[in-house]
């Protein structure tokens, strides 16, 4: 067993073992009654008073008062405390995710994080409660019937100590075909929805080529091919009950036989002969769980493995032992030698580059030549494969994370928003139990989205995030601007964040943003020329290196990509305000 | 996975006359092996009950008069009972399971199929997570409420029915003291299920609330480190989290409740049994074989009672899938095939625009639970013209209209969101124009068949689409006219066939993830031989000048375009330079418009918008080609 699942199993041991405890004892009581019957039937058989039988009825009705009580506190006891490591793994499991470097979600799918969380776990929480509860508990009243049996008739017991097992057996013996054959169905299954997605992906090509019947045509054959798997498991697990109900069925025949002859032959009495069928009774819905209760332990251990795996990753981006704080930053940055390759493709190399405190740089760039890494370098989110980033003259790796993230506003290209009122949101890195609203205000004022709220149906209370309103991709923008920088960061990061908000808003912004940065050291990343030209230095960075780096001025002199992009801006420009009514 | 959890959040109701009417219909065709299955379900049934009315027989008849050879006849007639009982349950299973998945099959062919149907406008606006889940969970659902949620309810019922019968047939004094506990029965049993309904909704909201939340703030998880969340964060997922174990706990406590409570009755019953069918044995009125078959009954009328509880939280899930599933079969087909549409056998290639208005119409996605009963709110979109959608400012085009004459090749030209590509859906029909005409054949294009149009047009898309398959069925698609012959000698034709006879199973190399292996300018290469082996008299053309491309494929694909453009009515929303250059007419569209037109150089010469375009998208290439190219093959081409 997992030793993380021992340790969890280890902490509630008291629960645990109250619970089980509480359960071998009503077993024990359960047990007793098939026992009481036999007396009363033994009595009946004697004429006895109704008066007489009534202490069998209210004995009976005393030992079930007594295993409804014990099995209430064993459930309570057992299944409460499977919820509450359930809980608890849940929350360690989210709290290891958010320690995971920014890396590891890369490559690793959201949706296969998710299926362990829940499902995963639902089914280890299955195995640690109802699968040791039903366990034990049937082990326990087997041992006990067993036992009662013993003194009652050997032979009768012997058959049944050969028939019941089989029972279990039957699951035991089918359940991994079963769950073969099953695997073979989901096969498929992914086979139908893999030419589902592929064919509503690619619909316009199916349709210009006139391709939906012969779409069809192959979509039902995988369905019949999906059918024919299922019948394979129906032919199987179809057998599975009658099989279980047909040795039941056996055991109370060869009871009633050999039992019934034992009566006559004057070995047992008529009431424990009854006695007997009471304890087939009894363990006949034991039995049949037991196999799956096996099952559910086989799987419940599998899918704690599933979630050692995530749990046996380590963060690879933590803080070092002797961590430094960073009280009062300066914002100054320094870029030393700095190299940057993901799964071994080289995207950043040999960047030297010293941004000095209050100063802004502007990184313009084709596609792909490694802006948003150079920038995601400093806050740490990812680590440089040679070089180092440095803060104030020291290098990142040696400040307290949190100490370094809260001097840094970003606004990364994906202005990404949570579910959550647009306050909460602009107010996400202030680390304060509620947002402060003077802040969040003077932010979105500056961010320019004021003018917006103004307008949303419930100002800045207003959900946002999926299952908010949508804001348009401008307002989105403004509004992770107006995140970054209402926590009044020292070094403000604007990756590509204003792409969608107009020329002259842009310009606004970035107007108001300088008349108050004062110390504040600001990094832009954009296609636009006029985002940038009025940044104290410029580089251009290509294919991972920075090929030119001046003022806009100089830079327009000397030609090159960025002089190439500034034509380009110009002639979109005319374009863009080219008369519609231009004659044909 | 991740994109349905919270679809499934809410649950409506368990039952739904409608709905269940409408599902009904699919049993139709499968009557008789439904009345099979009831019919082996009762006899399972009264297998069932066979036991304990055997063990009365056995101590009456047998036991009580020492007749050993009675019981052990009586054992084998009981031994067949269980034998004939297992026999006819695995075959009413077996029965009930294959016109389960007869039905799931129909079901999901038919989804599939009207989603083939359906117009691009909805694909565009329903992502294809959403339409898979309708497709392959909620059916899935579904059947499974069929075969183990009504099956296993038919059968509690049948047992219910069949152990009263008998008590009451034994003896109808004793099945009245039995029955006394009743009402406490199905005072805790609804008790129960109203209670138990309601933590499995609460539970159900809960963990579609923590699914919400961890996929949110994963996909987030940079921003979440960056502006260090993570401890705030960590707490309000202990909330959801604790919340979840608290609707746990109260469903523990309620089952804690319950179960044992339920066999409690069940020894209260025994007990009353006892002591007053104890009294009536003595007094003779009652012989002591029905009063030990009346204690085993007992047991085995509490089981279906609790079974019938559990069924109700399949019948509301299965439910909510079949609404949805509904949902997508009432989409209704907004690009229709008239009903008496035109014959098309052969087009000349005559492709007319008569001052064509073009809007994408408003995203409206289906089969979604916020989307208020089918059929209801939205207008049905009658035979005429497509709604216009609100606000007529998001015109693509404006009143365009052109003439192209069979043979000729055409390019449009024009900056971002000049109205391109809308050029070609309105000619495949993927959208219909709000007003003007789009004319093939000097007949409107609405009143042929949408399949007879298309297998006249060959589409090459600017993102190629590669089926997994082989290069051969990815260039034949469905086409099993096409032979290997004319797939290699298309191949050859737009200059493919060399590069596939490099690939390690050459025409039969397997494409995998969408053809990732493939560098893109080979995926250009293998989407011409598909529209050319297909042999269409129309050609439409989104091309694409990617800088991920080499020179020397690019060169191949320039002249792979110009080979498939000869004689044949082309347009091509054009990206090279080299394809500008060699059209017959280039049309010059701004913002919705045609503004200008001519040749490459009658439209540099004039100095219009068409210069500012061919400066801020060719002029690149020019420099390109003069500084990368020996420039041979490139004037070789031009000079054809």
């Amino acid at each position: 067993m997992s030793p993380r699942l021992r340790s969890y199993l280890r902490r509630h041991a008291r629960s645990y073992a109250i619970g089980l405890l509480l359960g071998t004892a009503s077993a024990v009581l359960l047990m007793l009654g098939p026992h009481v019957l036999r007396l009363a039937v033994d009595a009946i058989a004697a004429g006895a008073s109704p008066f007489f039988l009534l202490r069998y009825a209210g004995a009976l009705i005393g030992l079930n008062l007594a295993v409804w009580i014990l099995r209430y506190y064993m459930r309570m006891h057992i299944l409460g405390i499977s919820r509450v490591i359930e809980y608890e793994i849940r929350n360690d499991y989210f709290a290891h995710l958010q320690r995971m470097h920014v890396g590891f979600f890369q490559h690793t799918r959201i949706g296969d994080l998710m299926t362990r969380a829940v499902s995963d776990l639902s089914t280890v929480q299955r195995f640690i409660g109802p699968g040791i509860m039903h366990f034990t508990s049937t082990v326990v009243m087997a041992v006990i019937a067993v036992g009662f049996m013993l003194t009652i008739d050997l032979t009768l017991t012997l058959y049944m100590l050969v028939i019941l097992p089989l029972v279990s057996l039957t699951f035991v013996v089918l359940g991994p075909l079963i769950h073969g054959q099953y695997e073979s169905v989901q096969e498929q299954f992914s086979v139908i929805s893999a030419h589902a997605q592929e064919n509503f992906s690619g619909i316009r090509v199916i349709k210009a080529f006139a391709q939906e019947p012969h779409e069809a045509e192959a979509f039902a054959a995988h369905n019949r091919e999906y059918i024919r798997r299922n019948l394979a498991v129906i032919k199987t697990e179809g057998a599975l009950w009658p099989l279980m109900s047909f040795f039941l069925g056996l055991a109370a025949v060869v009871l009633l036989w050999q039992g019934g002859q034992a009566v006559i032959a004057g070995r047992i009495t008529l009431g424990q002969f009854v006695q007997f069928i009471g304890y087939l009774g009894q363990l006949s819905w034991p039995m049949v769980a037991l196999g799956w209760v096996v099952n559910l332990m086989q799987r419940g251990l599998a899918s704690m493995k599933r979630l050692d795996e995530i749990f046996l990753q380590h963060p690879r981006i933590v803080d070092a032992p002797d961590a430094q704080p960073l009280p009062a930053p300066r914002g100054e940055i320094e870029f030393r030698g700095l190299g940057f390759s993901y799964n071994g493709v080289p995207v950043l190399a040999g960047v030297d580059l010293r941004v000095p405190a209050g100063t802004t740089l502007a990184i313009v760039g084709p596609t792909g030549s490694g802006k948003t890494t150079l920038v995601s370098l400093i806050p740490r989110l990812f680590e440089s494969t040679t070089g180092s980033v440095l803060v104030d003259g020291l290098d990142v790796r040696r400040y307290r994370m949190t100490d370094l993230r809260r001097c840094i506003g970003m606004v990364p290209q994906d202005t990404f928003m949570f579910s959550a009122p647009l306050s909460e949101n602009i107010a996400y890195g202030l680390e304060a139990p509620e947002p402060d609203p003077v802040r969040v205000r003077e932010a979105a004022e500056l961010a320019h989205l004021a003018v917006d709220v103004a307008g949303f149906p419930n100002g800045y209370d207003t959900m946002v995030g999926e299952r908010g309103v949508t804001l348009s991709g401008g307002q989105k923008q403004r509004a992770a601007i107006a995140r970054a920088i209402a926590r009044d960061p020292r070094i403000l990061i604007l990756d590509d964040a204003l792409s969608s908000v107009d020329t002259s808003t842009e310009e606004e912004i970035l107007r108001e943003l300088r008349a108050i940065s004062g110390t504040r050291t600001t990094i832009i990343i954009s296609h636009r020329i006029s985002t940038v030209r009025h940044a104290d230095q410029i580089v251009v960075l290509d294919k991972g290196r920075i090929v030119q780096r001046g003022t806009h001025d100089t830079l327009l002199g000397a030609g090159g990509l960025y002089a190439d992009l500034y034509q380009k801006q110009l002639l979109e420009e005319e374009l863009e305000a080219a008369d519609l009514d231009a004659p044909v | 996975m991740s994109t349905h959890f919270q679809e499934d959040e809410i649950l409506g109701k368990a039952y739904d006359a409608r709905l269940m009417r409408r599902l009904l219909r699919y049993l139709r065709p499968y009557r008789r092996a439904v009345t099979a299955s009831i019919v082996l379900l009762l006899l399972a049934a009264a297998a069932d009950l066979a036991g304990p009315y055997f063990v009365k027989v056995a101590i009456d008849h047998y036991i009580q008069v020492r007749d050993m050879g009675g019981v052990a006849v009586l054992s084998a007639l009981y031994l067949g009972t269980v034998i004939v009982g297992a026999a006819v349950r695995y075959w009413q299973n077996y029965i009930t399971q294959i016109v389960g998945q007869q039905v799931m099959y129909e079901l999901r062919m038919e989804v599939f199929t009207h989603l083939q149907r359906l117009a691009v406008a909805f694909f565009a606006g329903n992502p294809v997570g959403r339409l898979m889940t309708r497709i392959t969970n909620d059916v899935d659902t579904l059947y499974e409420m069929v075969t183990s949620g009504v099956v296993t309810v038919f059968g509690d019922v049948f047992l219910l029915v069949g152990v009263v019968a008998a008590m009451v047939w034994l003896d109808w004094r004793l099945a009245l003291v039995a029955f006394s506990v009743v009402p406490a029965l199905v005072a805790l049993t609804s008790w129960f299920q109203a209670r138990s309904r309601e933590s499995y909704r609460a539970i159900r909201i809960r963990i579609a609330r923590i699914n919400a939340y961890l996929n949110e703030n994963l996909m987030g998880m940079s921003i979440v480190q960056l502006f260090n969340r993570e401890r705030a964060n960590a707490a309000r997922f202990d909330d959801l989290n604790r919340d979840h174990l608290t609707a746990h706990l109260e469903a523990v406590w309620s089952f804690a409740l319950f179960y044992p409570a339920v066999g409690f009755l069940g020894a209260v019953a025994t007990a009353l049994l006892i002591w007053y069918g104890g009294g009536q044995v003595v007094q003779h009125a009652v012989t002591l074989g029905v009063l030990i078959a009346f204690i085993q009954y007992t047991e085995r009328f509490f089981r279906p009672i609790q079974d019938l509880a559990e069924k109700y939280n399949i019948l509301q899930a299965a439910m909510a899938s079949s609404e949805r599933i509904f949902r997508v079969l009432d989409e209704p087909v907004t690009v229709e095939d008239p009903s008496d549409p035109a014959p098309l056998p052969r087009v000349r290639g005559q492709i007319e625009f008569r001052n064509v208005w073009f809007a994408y119409p408003a995203i409206e996605p289906a089969g979604r639970e916020d989307a208020g009963p089918p059929g209801e709110a939205r207008s049905a979109p009658g035979r005429g013209e497509p709604p216009v959608p609100a606000g007529t400012d998001g015109w693509v085009l404006r009143g365009v209209s052109f003439a192209i004459r069979p043979g000729e090749s055409v390019a449009f030209v024009g900056h971002t969101g000049a109205g391109k590509t809308s050029i070609i859906n309105l000619i495949t029909r993927f959208y219909d124009p709000q007003r003007g005409q789009v004319l093939v054949d000097g007949v409107d294009i609405r009143r042929y068949a949408q399949r007879d149009l298309r297998r006249h047009i060959g589409l090459v898309l600017q993102d190629v689409f590669l089926f997994s398959g082989t290069v051969a069925s990815n260039i034949r698609l469905g086409n099993r006219e096409i032979s290997d012959d004319e797939i290699r000698r298309a191949a050859q034709f737009v200059n493919a066939h060399r590069f596939i006879e490099e690939l390690p199973d050459r025409y039969a190399t397997s494409v995998v993830e969408r053809g990732a292996t493939l560098s893109s300018g080979q995926r250009q290469l293998i989407a011409f031989a598909r529209a050319i082996s297909h042999n269409p008299e129309i050609l439409l053309v989104l091309d694409e000048a990617t800088s991920s491309v080499d020179t020397e494929t690019e060169l191949l694909i320039q002249e792979a375009l110009q080979n498939v453009l000869r004689g044949r009515t082309s347009i091509i929303i054009a990206h090279r330079l080299s394809t500008i250059q060699n059209v017959d007419r280039i049309l010059v569209l701004h913002k919705g418009r045609i503004v200008e037109e001519g040749t490459h150089r009658e439209l540099l010469a004039r100095g219009g918008i068409y210069t500012k375009l061919y400066q801020l998208q060719y002029r690149d290439q020019e420099l390109r080609q003069t500084a990368d190219m020996s420039g041979d093959r490139a004037t070789d081409a031009r000079s054809e």
